[in-house]
């Protein structure tokens, strides 16, 4: 195979790790908003953690991404 | 495909593209280091670049805010003036919820990290300027400084004893050695998480913007209307993960400095 186009065949299988980063999203903030709907006095105090959590589901996504950038620019 | 060839080998020649590269834009054209002031010392480039002079004008930034907001030292705070405490506040709390009072002596070193790192972010949001949170240096040597010192911490307070940090209570003496090596490698890629969290999630949404963008000026005035709205959504949203980002560098530093104080998993 071209080895360019190797390289973005590559890319384009590293970014599908963002996948795994929009479900991650989801789960946590469909189940903040399932947790706050139940016990909406508690929900004020669980707010850091959500977008801690958020941050970190999507940080592990844009690793992923980072792979591809790593392959396409660095190699 | 010759096209995307053609910018490879331009890629690969060492030119930085010049800000094109087949027709459209170059979305890595902005994250660009140039030098200001060029400047060698002992056989190192230690040139005065555009990401030196953001983090001169952040600090600047910070400091006059800082002294500027809290002059009057009033009572019944003026408007800025409620804007520095309620920043003061913020990073207290979080430092108050995660390290507990012990963890105040280390207040200042949270607060100066949250303060700089969310100002460089912002002041990537300006059109035109430069994000230095968006190289992996930068974030990275801001990391490895909080790793090491935390390390270093937690086996001044410990002494040896740190160690036991690595070995999870309660599980069944032939599991430890799997479970030792696994505590150690996650501790190691602390550093590492740390600092590509920031600069992937800043890259990332400079680089989208970038594209959309050129989305924008290839559509035309008659087709550019969608990806320019989508586009003013997504500023917003980058505002946002601005400050997500500078708070998360700063809490997950507070949890590090918990471990590192009280050793708890």
């Amino acid at each position: 195979m071209d080895p360019a186009a190797a390289k973005l065949i590559g890319a384009g299988l590293a970014s599908i790790a963002l996948v795994g980063a929009g479900v991650g999203i989801g789960t946590i903030f469909g189940n903040y908003l399932q947790g706050a709907l139940r016990n909406p006095s508690a929900a004020p105090t669980q707010f850091p953690n959500l977008l801690l959590g958020f941050a970190l589901a999507e940080a592990t996504g844009l690793f992923g991404l980072v792979v591809a950038l790593i392959i396409l620019f660095v190699f | 495909m010759a096209v995307i060839e053609a910018a490879f080998a331009e890629e690969a020649g060492g030119g930085h593209g010049g800000g094109t590269a087949g027709g459209m834009p170059d979305p890595m054209h902005q994250f660009e280091i140039k030098r200001i002031i060029p400047l060698e010392l002992f056989g190192f480039d230690a040139s005065f670049t555009n990401s030196a002079l953001f983090m001169v004008i952040a600090a600047t930034l910070i400091t006059l805010f800082s002294i500027y907001a809290m002059r009057g030292r009033a009572l019944v705070p003026t408007r800025l003036q409620s804007v520095a405490e309620l920043s003061y506040e913020f990073v207290a709390n979080m430092v108050r919820d995660n390290v507990g009072t012990a963890g105040m002596k280390y207040f200042p070193f949270v607060f100066t990290l949250f303060m700089f790192v969310l100002v460089l972010n912002m002041l990537g949001m300006v059109p035109y300027s430069f994000t230095v949170t968006s190289h992996i240096i930068v974030t990275f040597a801001l990391a490895a400084f909080i790793f090491l010192g935390v390390t270093l911490l937690g086996f001044i307070k410990h002494g040896a004893k740190f160690l036991k940090f690595f070995v999870p209570e309660g599980v069944p003496v032939l599991m430890l050695p799997l479970l030792v090596v696994i505590e150690v490698i996650s501790y190691l890629t602390r550093p590492i998480s740390l600092s590509v969290r920031l600069f992937a999630n800043m890259m990332a949404g400079h680089t989208m913007l970038k594209v959309f963008g050129a989305f924008v000026v290839a559509l035309g005035f008659l087709g550019g209307w969608a990806p320019l709205a989508f586009m003013v959504a997504f500023t917003g949203l980058e505002i946002l993960v601005a400050f997500l980002q500078a708070y998360v560098f700063a809490i997950l530093t507070c949890i590090y400095l918990n471990d590192a104080l009280h050793m708890h998993h």
